[in-house]
C-alpha cells in the first residue's frame, strides 16, 4: 500500500498500510509516543483502502481490511479514515486474538492491581476509564482487556480513548492539558473524538496488573451498588469476550479462575462526581 | 438402559456458587447447570439405570416431589450433549 505506519499497543503489534496519506498521517500524530512492534513483526495487519481506484480521489470512502475482515462492513468517509484505521485494529483483536482472552472492558490499575470495568455499549466504560486515569489511575485500556490464560494476569491495551457524544465534553474538560484528536462529526455512532491516553499510561503499557475488582458500571440510575455471584459474572463476561469460543478449555480455565479469585459488583451511576467517590469506596473496600 | 457419567478426562467441572459450569472437552462446549444435574453426575461414576439413580439421589437428597419421568428426560438430554453416557 502506498501508506503505511506501524506500532505496539500493550503486547500487540499492528501495520496498518493506506490508500491515502491522511489516516496514517493521523495515526502517526496521535500514536507517536508508542513503541514499535516486538521485533519489528506486527501480529495484525490492517489495510485501508479504495474498493476502485478512482474512489481514492473521487468521493474516497475508506474500505476496512485486514488479516480478519467482516465481508460487509459499511465503508467510511476519507475524512473519518482515523476511525477506520481504529475500527481495523479493534477488528483484528475481536476476531484473531488467540493468545489472550479477550474481554470487552475497559481497565485501569494502581498499586500493580487492575480494576475491570464491562457493559454494554452506553454503560460507560470509555468515560469511567478517561476519568480514572484524570484521577491518577493508570489506564490499561477503554476496550479490550486481555487475560493471560497462563498467569492470570491482565494485560492492557490501551490504544486512543474513543469518546462519545456527550463524553467529548465531560473529558476536555476533566482533562484539559490532554491531547486529542480531530472531532469526528456523523459517525455511525455519533460524534466521536479520540483521545490520547496519558505518559504513563504509554510508558508501562507492557507491564501486567493482577485483577482485583470487576465492575458493571450502568450510567443514568440513582446510585447503587450490589454484589454480582460468580456465575453471573462469568456469563456476563462469556458475553464480553470475543474469542471465549475459540480458546476451547484455555478459556474455560481462564474465566473460571477469574470469576473465583476476583469479586465483582453492579454499580449503577447518576453523574461522574458520585461514580469517582463510588469506585473508591469499593476500591478501598477491596 | 442404564447410565454412566462420561469419562473424567471428557469433562471439566467447577462448582461456583449456585450454579455448576461443565466444559464438555470433546465438543468445545461450556454448560451452566444447576441443581440437580451437578447431583445426577456425582451419582453416576458407577452405571445405574433410571429406577435405581433416583434411588440413590433420594437417600442423599430429600427429594419431596421424585419424578421418574422427569429425571428420564434429564438423562436423555445429558446423554445428548455427551455430559452422561448409555449403556
Amino acid at each position: 500500500m502506498r501508506h503505511a505506519t506501524t506500532l505496539r499497543i500493550g503486547p500487540v503489534g499492528f501495520r496498518v498500510g493506506s490508500d491515502w496519506r491522511a489516516p496514517i498521517a493521523a495515526l502517526n500524530d496521535l500514536y507517536r509516543d508508542y513503541p514499535q512492534p516486538d521485533d519489528g513483526i506486527p501480529d495484525f495487519n490492517v489495510h485501508l483502502f479504495a474498493a476502485r481506484p478512482w474512489r481514492r480521489v473521487l468521493r474516497p470512502s475508506v474500505h476496512i481490511g485486514g488479516d480478519f475482515v467482516i465481508p460487509d462492513a459499511a465503508p467510511l468517509p476519507l475524512v473519518q479514515g482515523l476511525l477506520a484505521a481504529e475500527m481495523g485494529m479493534n477488528l483484528q483483536m475481536a476476531l484473531g486474538q488467540r493468545r489472550y482472552l479477550l474481554l470487552h472492558a475497559s481497565a485501569v490499575e494502581r498499586d500493580g492491581r487492575a480494576l475491570l470495568m464491562t457493559g454494554m455499549s452506553g454503560a460507560g466504560k470509555s468515560t469511567l476509564a478517561a476519568l480514572l486515569m484524570a484521577a491518577g489511575w493508570r489506564l490499561m485500556g477503554d476496550e479490550f482487556a486481555l487475560l493471560d490464560p497462563v498467569t492470570g494476569l491482565i494485560h492492557g491495551f490501551p490504544r486512543l480513548i474513543s469518546l462519545k457524544n456527550e463524553a467529548i465534553g465531560v473529558i476536555e474538560r476533566a482533562l484539559p492539558r490532554a491531547r486529542f484528536g480531530p472531532r469526528l462529526e456523523g459517525t455511525p455512532k455519533g460524534t466521536i473524538r479520540h483521545l490520547v491516553p496519558d505518559a504513563r499510561a504509554i510508558s508501562v503499557m507492557a507491564e501486567p496488573a493482577a485483577p482485583r475488582l470487576i465492575l458493571f458500571p450502568s450510567y443514568g440510575f440513582a446510585a447503587a451498588e450490589r454484589a454480582v455471584l460468580p456465575s453471573e459474572t462469568f456469563v456476563r463476561l462469556t458475553q464480553a469476550s470475543t474469542n471465549y469460543v475459540a480458546l476451547a478449555e484455555r478459556g474455560f480455565g481462564a474465566l473460571t479462575g477469574l470469576v473465583r479469585r476476583v469479586p465483582a459488583r453492579a454499580l449503577d451511576y447518576p453523574d461522574t462526581a458520585t461514580v469517582l467517590e463510588q469506585v473508591e469506596r469499593m476500591w478501598s473496600a477491596g | 438402559m442404564r447410565y454412566k457419567v462420561a469419562p473424567r478426562e471428557a469433562l471439566r467441572v467447577v462448582p461456583l456458587d449456585a450454579l455448576t459450569l461443565v466444559y464438555h472437552r470433546a465438543s468445545g462446549i461450556t454448560h451452566i447447570v444447576d441443581a440437580p444435574v451437578p447431583e445426577i453426575l456425582e451419582a453416576l461414576t458407577e452405571p445405574l439405570d433410571a429406577d435405581d439413580l433416583l434411588a440413590k439421589l433420594s437417600e442423599t437428597f430429600d427429594l419431596a416431589d421424585a419424578d421418574p419421568a422427569a429425571l428420564a428426560a434429564r438423562l436423555d438430554e445429558l446423554a445428548a450433549v455427551g455430559l452422561v453416557e448409555r449403556l
